[in-house]
């Protein structure tokens, strides 16, 4: 009787994070005359996609036992060497994507020599490179924002393609390339064997550095990623861009289930608990709650997140 | 060296130093195709480091290692399971998340490129084939996590047999193993060193290692002892090898005076656990509790403790009623426990042995909240001193020490309290035979300085040598409490088995 009870809190578990979304989706459909239409959804998904790009790096550093805290400080440092290279009639527009993209591996690829080389904790380390990102991009902007860009590269975050904005589609893909990295490769079951029992890993033959080194270096690509297309969606290297991110994408891979622990998590979960960030934020503005407020929620639903996890951790 | 073609596995002058203490110092190990050769020693004596050197989880300072030949000295873990050496890890090196046949295949998937795609049907199909030809009823599909501790166990051993490989080390390969299940794995033993196979069979079961080894070598505190056909050596023989003198009487005698009754439990009950149990333990006097797994021996030793709350019942510490709400109040009421789990409730591993002596009685070295070091110092080392622990120095960080010596710290810390009452919680378990004769010693000194000792265990020798009462409990209920004249091991059992 008690082992039926547990499995069903198992249950709750895993399915708890879809029931909430759609429970909130379905109330603020009552309340929010304007939020089930397709423009609104469209200003979600747009504005949870850097978010949610983001959240799927750190989502890999998670899972690997690890933390990523710089990439909001890779958006800035990418946003600004891609501009650098986006203004009209200079270079063809693959350049700043290709600078941008390299900067963001670069960085990720020293995040995770430091953490392998040294024995100083993820969270150290990258709380170190965060100041250190934030200070190159403002060094290399001379502390002024990057505009007058290009529209072919204004295009890549701002336009639309058959009615749809590039950057949904580009969200969809990445998503897609993410989850099957996580479930069909080898380096996706490398990463959850290194987070769910380091030793056993060590002892399976498992070089820990490289995988370590793979999963920061793909937070940083990621990070460049969503640097490159804030970037081209405001027209605008800005140094101070991506403030906070890191917070942002935590979270949603913390919602979506991932647990700090290492060991456990999947795309599909964290881009559930950006959407879930993102459509709880929109209705609480449709709502006219003041971002105050929001700020409150968001975070009781953080906690709350954890707390289911650790009790699904307890039933086992 | 010369090379040996009988010899699969040469080991020379192999030595390796930790933080300054030497875990082995000049040892050789010689293993030939298709034996088992049995690795013995207490622990501590290196066995464990040893084998982390052969399969490249650890770098040896000094010495030489061949397999079929070749140098394998600066192997890393994929090269040596590569060349064919795999093993079956004590701790059971799995990972809880992944299913049992991606735990199976771990590392060895398109030989652990990064860049390439899983295929789990295949892994699957492997895996089904592997554990039926084992005769192991369990699905490759189930994750790790939902396995019992045996079921982990024969996955252990598949993973390490799926390698293919020529030698197979087997660190205590049956700890959580039953009757029907060892049977079943000296069966895949037999099969394998049949093929040619050599398996290297660490165990602390005497009658297992003379069943099933050809050869043994022994080693004791980081050194080499010797080798010899396991048909020319007797257990007696053997435990000299280990422990290097001979252990005369585990459980000398000691005769003391019964004192005042110190603690008394009256009509205690906690739901699921225990019901309505009395007894009193009087000081200088050694009180055992018998009973099977699961009969409630430790949860009421916990809620003594107060690390547990009784649903209802009476607790009487020198003859006043008491309600200990937590193990500050126990302490402070004089009973102190060892906890039959050392690494969860016993010690804090980053802490020193020192810090980890004087953790409970740490007030007693404060003046003013300030710690006093030289008097923490001081007390520390009279425990070391007395109870002979084995550490480099009292700075020296618990895990280095071996189980038995981690198990003086845990006692010493309880002592340092100055308790009138120790409950002792399977104190030898996990722990070789030597320091175990040192445990005994020391429960025989508690009851003569007139500590009333509560002793829990599941060794009846144990029980029957150091007892002077025998409470027998089974599924909760107390069944009897016994004479040491009326003990014996089969009216224990009697009672234990009773409904």
């Amino acid at each position: 009787m008690e082992n039926s009870y547990k499995e069903r809190l198992r249950g709750l578990g895993k399915y708890g994070l879809f029931i909430a979304f759609f429970a909130i989706c379905l109330t603020l459909t009552f309340l929010a005359p304007t939020f089930l239409t397709v423009q609104n959804l469209m200003i979600i998904v747009t504005q949870v996609s850097i978010n949610a790009l983001l959240a799927f790096g750190v989502t890999f550093v998670i899972i690997t036992g690890g933390i990523d805290l710089s990439v909001g400080s890779i958006v800035a440092v990418t946003g600004i060497a891609a501009a650098t290279f986006a203004h009209p009639d200079t270079y063809p527009v693959i350049v700043p994507i290709g600078m941008g993209l390299l900067a963001g591996l670069a960085f990720g690829a020293f995040n995770g020599f430091i953490i392998t080389r040294s024995k100083v904790p993820p969270f150290i380390v990258t709380l170190g490179t965060m100041t250190v990102g934030r200070g190159l991009a403002l060094i290399l902007s001379k502390g002024r924002p990057i505009s007058n860009l290009s529209d072919s590269f204004n295009f890549i975050g701002g336009g639309k393609i058959l009615g749809v904005p590039t950057l949904i589609l580009i969200l969809i893909v990445t998503f897609i390339i993410c989850s099957v990295i996580l479930r069909k490769t080898v380096l996706g079951r490398y990463m959850y064997a290194v987070g769910g029992n380091e030793q056993a890993a060590r002892a399976s033959g498992i070089q820990l550095s490289t995988v370590k080194m793979v999963v920061y270096a793909l937070s940083g690509g990621l990070a460049a990623l969503a640097g490159i297309l804030l970037t081209s969606r405001i027209t605008t290297g800005q140094p101070n861009a991506g403030a906070g991110f890191e917070l942002d994408a935590i979270a949603a891979a913390i919602i979506g289930g991932t647990s700090t622990s290492g060991g456990t998590g999947t795309m599909t979960g964290t881009l559930l608990g950006a959407l879930l960030i993102g459509v709880i934020s929109n209705g609480l503005d449709l709502l006219n709650v003041t971002s105050y407020y929001q700020q409150v929620v968001m975070g009781v639903i953080i906690i709350g997140a954890v707390v289911l996890d650790s009790l699904n951790q307890s039933t086992r | 060296m010369q090379a040996n073609q009988d010899y699969i596995l040469q080991v020379r002058g192999l030595t390796k130093t930790f933080s300054g203490v030497k875990a082995l110092d000049n040892v050789q190990l010689a293993v030939r195709r298709g034996e088992v050769h049995a690795l013995m020693g207490e622990n501590g004596a290196g066995k464990s480091t040893l084998m982390k050197i052969l399969i490249g989880l650890e770098t040896p300072d000094s010495g030489e290692i061949r397999f079929e030949g070749e140098d394998l000295t600066t192997g890393h873990v994929r090269d040596v399971m590569k060349k064919g050496i795999s093993m079956i890890h004590q701790e059971m090196l799995l990972v809880p998340e992944l299913t049992v046949a991606q735990n199976i295949f771990l590392g060895r998937e398109k030989n652990g490129k990064l860049f390439s795609w899983l295929n789990d049907r295949n892994l699957n199909h492997q895996a089904a084939e592997l554990l039926k030809q084992m005769g192991v009823n369990i699905a490759p599909d189930t994750p790790m996590k939902r396995l019992s501790v045996a079921q982990m166990q024969m996955v252990e051993i598949a993973k390490a047999i799926s390698n293919d490989a020529k030698v197979i080390i087997m660190d205590e390969p049956t700890s959580a193993l039953s009757d029907k299940e060892v049977a079943t794995l000296f069966g895949i033993i037999k099969d394998l060193t049949a093929k040619g196979v050599a398996i290297i069979y660490i165990s602390h079961k005497m009658d297992e290692i003379f069943a099933i080894s050809d050869t043994i070598t022994v080693l004791r505190d980081g050194t080499y002892i010797g080798t010899k056909p396991a048909a020319e050596l007797d257990i007696d023989t053997l435990i000299t090898m280990m422990v290097g003198r001979k252990i005369e009487s585990l459980f000398p005698s000691s005769k003391t005076e019964r004192g005042n009754e110190v603690l008394s439990v009256k009509n205690l009950s906690r739901q699921g656990e225990f019901e309505d149990i009395s007894f009193s333990a009087y000081a200088g006097e050694v009180l055992g509790i018998a009973g099977l797994m699961g009969a409630g021996r430790t949860e009421i030793a916990r809620t003594i403790y107060g690390l547990d709350k009784p649903d209802s019942g009476d607790i009487y510490v020198q003859g006043e009623r008491i309600d200990i709400k937590s193990p500050q109040e126990a302490i402070e009421r004089g009973i102190g426990y060892v906890s039959e789990d050392r690494k969860k409730l016993g010690f804090i591993p980053r802490l020193s042995v020192r810090q980890n002596i004087t953790l409970s009685s740490l007030r007693q070295h404060a003046k003013g909240g300030l710690l006093q070091a030289k008097s923490e110092l001081a007390a520390a080392q009279t425990v070391i001193a007395d109870l002979k622990i084995k550490a480099a120095s009292p700075n020296q960080s618990v895990v280095y020490l071996s189980g038995g010596n981690q198990q003086k710290v845990v006692i010493g810390k309880v002592l340092l309290s100055s308790p009138s009452l120790v409950i002792l919680d399977e104190p030898t378990r996990g722990i070789d035979i030597g320091a175990k004769a040192e445990i005994y010693k020391l429960i025989n000194q508690l009851k003569e300085k007139g500590i009333a000792v509560i002793l829990i265990s599941s060794e009846l020798p144990e029980l029957l040598g150091l007892s002077d009462r025998i409470l027998v409990l089974a599924k909760g209920k107390l069944t009897a409490t016994l004479s040491t004249d009326e003990a014996t091991q089969e009216t224990i059992m009697r009672y234990a088995m009773q409904p």
